[in-house]
C-alpha cells in the first residue's frame, strides 16, 4: 500500500510540494523582551507599536482552527510579557490549536505552572544555552540561568511532564551536552537542541559562536547515539552527510510545511528568516493567513522543484539537500550553494572568500533595545547587562512517523 | 474485558482513534497529530484515512478495512499500518463491543 505507488512520489517530494496548511507554524507574539540574548533570531527587545491586537490574534487563531493547523510554536521576544498572553493561550487551546511556547521562564509562577500542567494542549520550552551559569549567561544575560532553572523547578513541582529544555548549540555549550541532558532529566523534561543560526542578532555573533567543524562531527555522533530521545526540530539536517540521516524529515520546510507569523502579522516563509526576501504577505491582508499560505508567489516558488545549484553534483546532496536557506542567506552565501557548515567544508571555503561582507544582507527589522548590551561571548569573561529572548524554532517534522 | 497488550494489534478486535488525535486530510492521505504524545504521523493514502475514520463504527479492524474497500491482497499492509498506529497510541482498543 502506498501512496508512493499510487502517486509515484516519495514522502519527501510530497512535503516539498507543500501542504494545504502548515503542520505547525512559528508565531512570534511580540518583539518585546526582558532579556537581550546575543543570538536572538528576531533581534527582539522593544515592542513594536503595530503589534497585532488581542482581537486580531484571536482571528488568526480562528483561521488556524479552520485550516486544522495542529499547533503553533509561540515565541518572541518573550511571549509571556504580553499582557494577554495567558488569555490567548487559553483561547487557542480551546479552539483546537495546540500551543508550544518558548520562554526564558521569568514569568512562570507556581500558579501558572499548575495551570500549564493541567492543559494537555500546551507544551513549554524553557530556553537555556549552557549547563553552567557562566556559559549560559554569557549569551543570555546575567541571572538568566538561575531564572530558567527556577522555572523548571516550578513546572516539575506542578506536575508538568515532558516539557522541553531548549538549547541553541554553541561552540561553548557543545561540550556540555551530557550535563544539559542530565539537567533536563532532573526536572522530567526532554532535551531539545537547535542550531545556532546567523539570523537577527545571531549574525553578529555567529562567526564566534557557531560550533567548529570538529564539534559538529561530535554533535552528529552524539545525536545519532541518542536517536529520538533528544529533539532537534529537524535543525541539523545539514549534518546528514556525515552518515545516516538524523531522525526527522530532513528537508527545508520553509513555505512547505512551516512558516512564521511575526508580531505585526507579517508572514515569512522561514522561522529563521525575518527579512523582506522571505516575506510573503500579512495576516491583515484580504484573505488573511490562508490566502498567504495558499497563494503567495513566494510560497508557490518555494514549493516548485529546486535545483541543487553548485551542490547538485555532490554525492551527499541527497543527505543534506543543500542545507539551511537562512544560514546561507545571512552569511552572504548563494541559496543554491553549500550550507556555511557543509560537512565537506565547501561552505567554509566560500566564507573565506574575500568580499563576502559586502554580500551579507542588512537586517530588515531590528527591535533591539537602543542601548545594546555588548557582551563578551566567551564564558568567564566579564558579562554585562540586559538579558533575553529566545529563538523559536521548530519544524515539527522531527517526530514524524511514516505510517503505511 | 480483555485489552491487548500495548503494541500488539488484533485485527479482529474493536478499535478507535484516540480522543487526543486530530486528523487532517491532505491530497496524498492525511496527517495525524496526537496532542498527548505530540507525535505526528503520516497516513500515506486516502484509503488508510477511511479505514482509520471508520474504526469506531465497526466491530473490528478487519470490518473497518473491508468497508473502506481494502482488498484481501492489501490487508496485510493495512494491518501493519494499523499496528504502527496502535504502537504509537494513535489508535486504541475499545472496550468490549
Amino acid at each position: 500500500m502506498s501512496a508512493t505507488a499510487a502517486t509515484g512520489r516519495s514522502l519527501v517530494e510530497q512535503f516539498e510540494s507543500g501542504l494545504d496548511a502548515p503542520i505547525c507554524l512559528t508565531w512570534e507574539l511580540t518583539y518585546a523582551c526582558n532579556l537581550a540574548c546575543v543570538h536572538c533570531l528576531s533581534s527582539s527587545g522593544r515592542r513594536d507599536p503595530r503589534e497585532l491586537t488581542t482581537q486580531e490574534c484571536r482571528r488568526v487563531v480562528d483561521e488556524l482552527q479552520r485550516m486544522q493547523v495542529f499547533y503553533v510554536n509561540v515565541g518572541g521576544g518573550e511571549p509571556t510579557v504580553r499582557r494577554d498572553f495567558w488569555e490567548l493561550l487559553d483561547y487557542a487551546t480551546a479552539h483546537d490549536v495546540g500551543v508550544k511556547f518558548s520562554t526564558n521562564g521569568s514569568r512562570i509562577t507556581p500558579a501558572r505552572a499548575r495551570a500549564l500542567a493541567a492543559n494537555d494542549y500546551v507544551d513549554v520550552q524553557i530556553s537555556l544555552d549552557g549547563a553552567s551559569a557562566e556559559v549560559n549567561d554569557a549569551v543570555r544575560g546575567p541571572g538568566s540561568h538561575a531564572t530558567a532553572i527556577r522555572a523548571m523547578e516550578q513546572l516539575a513541582s506542578a506536575g508538568m511532564e515532558n516539557f522541553k529544555l531548549s538549547v541553541v548549540v554553541t561552540r561553548h555549550n557543545v561540550t556540555q551536552l551530557d550535563d544539559l541532558e542530565a539537567i533536563a532529566s532532573r526536572y522530567g523534561a526532554q532535551l531539545r537542541l537547535t542550531r545556532l543560526r546567523p539570523s537577527g542578532r545571531g549574525a553578529d555573533v555567529w562567526d564566534e559562536l557557531h560550533p567548529t567543524a570538529a564539534q559538529q562531527r561530535r554533535l552528529y555522533d552524539w545525536l545519532m547515539e541518542r536517536g529520538e530521545t533528544v529533539l532537534t526540530g529537524d535543525s541539523f539536517f545539514h549534518l546528514g552527510g556525515y552518515g545516516d540521516a538524523l531522525p526527522g524529515l530532513n528537508l527545508c520546510g520553509a513555505g512547505r510545511v512551516v512558516c512564521l507569523i511575526d508580531p505585526v502579522g507579517d508572514v515569512y516563509a522561514c522561522p529563521f528568516a525575518i527579512h523582506d526576501a522571505f516575506l510573503a504577505g500579512n495576516v491583515r491582508d484580504p484573505g488573511g493567513f490562508a490566502r498567504v499560505w495558499r497563494e503567495s508567489e513566494l510560497f508557490t516558488e518555494l514549493r516548485s522543484p529546486q535545483t541543487g545549484g553548485a551542490c547538485a553534483s555532490c554525492g551527499l546532496y541527497d543527505a543534506c539537500r543543500g542545507g539551511c536557506m537562512a544560514a546561507k542567506f545571512f552569511t552572504g552565501l548563494p541559496l543554491d550553494g553549500p550550507d556555511p557548515e557543509c560537512v565537506l567544508g565547501h561552505g567554509e571555503a566560500l566564507l573565506a572568500e574575500a568580499g563576502r561582507a559586502g554580500r551579507i544582507p542588512a537586517p530588515a527589522t531590528d527591535h533591539s533595545r537602543r542601548t545594546p548590551p555588548r557582551r563578551a561571548l566567551t564564558p568567564r569573561a566579564p558579562t554585562p547587562r540586559t538579558p533575553t529572548p529566545r529563538p523559536c524554532d521548530e519544524s515539527p517534522v522531527a517526530s514524524l512517523k511514516v505510517i503505511g | 474485558m480483555s485489552v491487548s497488550a500495548p503494541g500488539s494489534f488484533d485485527l479482529d478486535r474493536p478499535w478507535r482513534l484516540d480522543s487526543q488525535v486530530s486528523i487532517r486530510p491532505e491530497r496524498f492521505g492525511a496527517l495525524a497529530y496526537h496532542f498527548g504524545t505530540r507525535r505526528l504521523s503520516f497516513l500515506k493514502s486516502r484509503k488508510l484515512l477511511a479505514v482509520v475514520e471508520g474504526l469506531a463504527e465497526h466491530p473490528s479492524g478487519r470490518e473497518a478495512c473491508r468497508r473502506a474497500g481494502v482488498t484481501e491482497a492489501e490487508l496485510p499492509a493495512y494491518t501493519r499500518a494499523l499496528e504502527r498506529l496502535a504502537a504509537s497510541g494513535m489508535v486504541i482498543e475499545r472496550g468490549d463491543p
